[in-house]
């Protein structure tokens, strides 16, 4: 790893594929598909970067990683340093380099992705973020060099996805005091109860929040804020308050049918996987074992479902989407990995009724054929059903994964609290404030459903935006 | 972690739990309830909340042993710790001052009533208490029922102890003989609850009902617990668990379980041979774990 010479002159267009475990073999087991590029993988397409003067990649970043500063360090065989420049604006680089969509962010912007051939941004912060773990250079660059003096201040954060852990960490670099409130019983969020674990595994998720544990932060689980307290409540135990309650209330379709035996949101079923762990034996969490399974949607929540389902023993997993694959919101890699791991697709379809037998039970799903029409306001093609094209597929599971909305609670026992329409809390965009003085709000829980990096990142400007108040509140 | 202060059999398969959970103490009020695990790899259990000590920060419920999660925490004692005991949630009881109000209560909901007939006496309200079980041995609590309520009917199946009949024959006799209810409060079965229900519609009476679906997180995140009152969707952990029962869409909720029917029938003839119907909750809550 002495090695840090970088390409003269020719420009190396060969992106380096990540080994990933064998499709056939994967489907009978949670363990991590993706496994990572070894330290000669990572060399070579850490060499491949062009270390640009004008690095665009970091445009695409939603927190401005230090790409080449990390890459370079990479190439240079320090990976201490490397994750060091990572750290600087990237808290979770094991999560990021994993569940980002780099293929719109950061690789997108990668200024060989004109040639066809970005280089692999998220691969390496994984790698770095591994390596590091694995050689146990742990806390050494998360801790500040010096103890800062502690500012007698405490916040509150409620929730502790990324979005609250990303401004815990923050907040504790300044010296104040932190306490995140979690109502589940594992903190992490969608990274703990959602994201399965052949894709995120938990040890790593663990294993991040346990530097933020190190770093001072208190996580108070069991605590459903609203009621275990309320949010006034909190404020009086708190010079500031960060809401990061994220998206997590489940859209249903509305049609016929939809108290059938059968038919259940993804955070039903992905809960019960993951955060009950349904899928080991020693756990006794029920969870249906149906043969046929259709999940409803094509975002990163469907794959994660339908791809859970497979590993769960069922013996067709379709998913139903009503535009085409090219409108699928999911990860380019997901939707790959699904396709290899035999999930099938029945694009521009519509569910329109779930049939059941006498017993109450799911036994089919009942769509019609759509064809994209005029695009919408968001620019999408708009799906249009087709006439008398009715079909049903048979099945005894549905999952519904066709978005969320942030949760009632926060608004409900808070009514002074603004919210838009969409139920989502509004925010002042610099400082992430809310209409009450002292609290704050990030995350899903502002944006509805996005990515943790963009929830990483709101919860930063959240960070700097409590940190002012603070200082102004003296 | 959360320390068991106490753990005992009141009847058989029904168990008092006393949990030091100051978080919970603090707050609980009349009709919510609490999500517990039962060791580490156990699933989440809802549980009524039947009593509390603010002063002692601690939290009592009243289970039945209905399936394998509660089957374990029965084997708990007193010094052993759960790893998860989450609360208060739900909404809490919706009780004023209305005259006379009327509380049934039957299987767990025995316990679970308690906190609500308080309310009821401390706003102001004159009481009548329908303990229902379905023989004398399976009765409890009818002391602690006695010491705060007005008056307390004791119904049982087999006329072991009180009137022999349901809650709903003792509520009818009081419809029939015009005396005064302005308000019924019921917990127990679907089917005590649902049939309550239909003789409350019939007269025009508020009734509240608490609903029990099966729930995951208890926080409105998995819509597993939703239910149809009004003809909207509701997540009973979050909009619930009460209810009025006449808004309740009874058949959806009954539709719904024709799926455990292959158990109701096991624990029907379990009747025949124990002479008590297992019990109302064992019976529409055994299912969805073989399929
Ligand atoms: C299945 C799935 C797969 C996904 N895959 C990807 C992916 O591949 N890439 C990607 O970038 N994004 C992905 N996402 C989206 C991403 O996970 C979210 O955008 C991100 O986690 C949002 O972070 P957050 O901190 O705002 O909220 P969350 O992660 O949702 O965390 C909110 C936390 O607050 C807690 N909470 C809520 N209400 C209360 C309350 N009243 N009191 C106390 N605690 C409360 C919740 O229990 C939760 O732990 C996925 C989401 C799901 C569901
Ligand atoms: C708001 C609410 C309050 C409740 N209060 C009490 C109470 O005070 N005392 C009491 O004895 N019981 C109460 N229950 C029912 C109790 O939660 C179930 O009996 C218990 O979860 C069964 O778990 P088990 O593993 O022992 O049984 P299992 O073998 O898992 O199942 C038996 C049946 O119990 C039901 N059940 C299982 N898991 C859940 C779940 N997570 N939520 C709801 N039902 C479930 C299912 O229908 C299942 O088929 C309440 C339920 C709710 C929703
Ligand atoms: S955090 Fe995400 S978007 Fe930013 S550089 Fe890393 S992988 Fe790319
Ligand atoms: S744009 Fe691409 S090649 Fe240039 S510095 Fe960023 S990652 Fe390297
Ligand atoms: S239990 Fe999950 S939403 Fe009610």
């Amino acid at each position: 790893m002495s090695e840090t010479a970088r390409p003269k002159g020719g420009v190396d267009l060969q992106r380096r594929d990540m080994p990933t475990q064998d499709a056939a073999a994967r489907v009978h087991n949670f363990e991590e598909v993706a496994l990572g590029y070894t330290v000669e993988l990572a060399m070579a397409e850490a060499r491949r970067c062009l270390d640009c003067k004008r690095p665009n990649c970091v445009t695409g970043c939603p927190v401005s990683v230090n790409i080449p500063g990390f890459i370079r360090e990479l190439a240079a065989g320090n990976l201490e340093g490397a994750r060091a420049a990572i750290r600087e604006t990237n808290l979770l680089p094991a999560v990021c380099g994993r569940v980002c969509p780099q293929e719109h962010q950061c690789e997108a912007l990668c200024n060989l992705n004109k040639r066809g051939a970005s280089v692999a941004i998220g691969r390496l912060e994984r790698f770095v973020a591994d390596w590091c773990a694995l050689h146990e250079v742990v806390g050494a660059q998360t801790a500040p060099a010096e103890p800062v003096a502690a500012s007698g201040k405490s916040v509150g954060i409620v929730g502790s996805g990324p979005a609250g852990l990303a401004c815990a960490s923050d907040l504790l670099k300044q010296g104040h005091a932190v306490t995140i409130y979690e109502a589940l019983d594992e903190p992490g969020g969608v990274l703990i109860y959602g994201i399965p674990e052949f894709r995120l595994p938990k040890d790593i998720v663990r294993r991040e929040i346990g530097e933020i544990r190190r770093m001072g932060a208190q996580i108070i689980c069991d605590f459903l804020v609203g009621r275990t307290a309320t949010l006034a409540e909190l404020r009086e135990e708190h010079d500031a308050l960060f809401i990061a309650t994220g998206a997590g209330l489940p859209w249903f379709l509305d049609i016929p049918g939809e108290d059938l035996v059968g038919v259940m949101s993804a955070n039903e079923y992905l809960t019960r996987v993951n955060l009950l762990r349904a899928y080991d034996k020693r756990a006794n969490t029920p969870v249906p074992k149906p043969r046929r399974v259709a999940v409803i949607g094509a975002g990163n929540v469907a794959m994660d479902a339908a791809r859970t389902a497979k590993r769960l023993g069922a013996r067709e997993v379709s998913i139903v989407y009503r535009r085409s694959r090219a409108e699928a919101p999911a990860r380019h890699e997901e939707l790959e990995h699904a396709e290899e791991e035999g999930i099938r697709f029945q694009f521009l379809t519509q569910p329109v009724e779930y049939l059941g037998n006498d017993e109450g039970r799911l036994t089919a799903l009942r769509c019609r054929r759509m064809e994209l029409g005029e695009p919408d306001e968001r620019g999408r093609p708009r799906p249009v059903e087709v006439a008398d094209s009715e079909f049903d597929i048979p099945v005894d599971l549905a999952i519904l994964a066709i978005g969320q909305s942030p949760n009632p609670m926060i608004k409900d026992t808070t009514p002074e609290i603004e919210v838009s329409r969409r139920g989502t809390l509004v925010v002042e965009p610099e400082t992430l404030a809310t209409n009450l003085p002292g609290v704050f709000a990030g995350g899903d829980a502002v944006t509805g459903q996005a990515t943790v990096i963009l929830a990483m990142g709101a919860g930063r400007t959240a960070a700097a935006g409590i940190a002012a108040w603070l200082s102004q509140a003296t | 972690m959360y320390r068991i202060v106490e753990r005992r059999q009141l009847v058989p398969d029904t168990h008092l739990l006393v949990v030091e959970a100051p978080h919970v103490a603090r707050k609980v009020q009349a009709g919510q309830f609490i999500i517990l695990r039962p060791h580490d790899e156990g699933e989440r259990i809802p549980l009524s909340v039947a009593d509390w000590d603010r002063d002692a920060g601690t939290v009592t419920s009243v289970f039945l042993e209905a399936g394998a999660s509660t089957m374990q925490l029965a084997k708990l004692q007193p010094g052993d710790t759960l790893p998860t005991y989450m609360g208060p949630l739900g909404t809490v009881a919706e009780v004023e001052r209305v005259g006379t109000v009327v509380c049934c209560g039957g299987c767990y909901g025995i316990g679970a009533l308690l906190p609500i007939v308080r309310a009821h006496k401390e706003a102001g309200n004159e009481v009548i208490c329908i303990l229902e079980a379905h023989s004398s041995w399976l009765l409890y609590w009818v002391d602690r029922h006695r010491e705060v309520a007005d008056q307390v009917h004791v119904v049982t199946s087999d006329g072991s102890a009180g009137d022999k009949g349901l809650s709903f024959d003792i509520l009818q006799q009081r419809f029939d003989a015009g005396q005064p209810i302005d308000a019924i409060h019921a917990i127990g079965c679907t089917f005590m609850m649902e049939r309550n229900s239909l003789a409350a519609l019939a007269k025009q009476t508020p009734i509240r009902i608490t609903l029990n679906p099966v729930m995951v997180d208890g926080t409105g995140m998995c819509g597993g617990c939703r239910c149809v009152v009004n003809g909207e969707r509701k997540f009973a952990c979050v909009d619930g668990p009460e209810f009025d029962g006449r808004e309740v869409d009874w058949t959806a909720l009954v539709e719904r379980r024709k799926s455990y029917r292959a158990q109701e029938i096991a624990s029907l003839q379990q009747y025949e041979s124990r002479g008590f119907l297992g019990s109302s909750a064992a019976v529409e809550t055994l299912g969805e774990r073989d399929e």
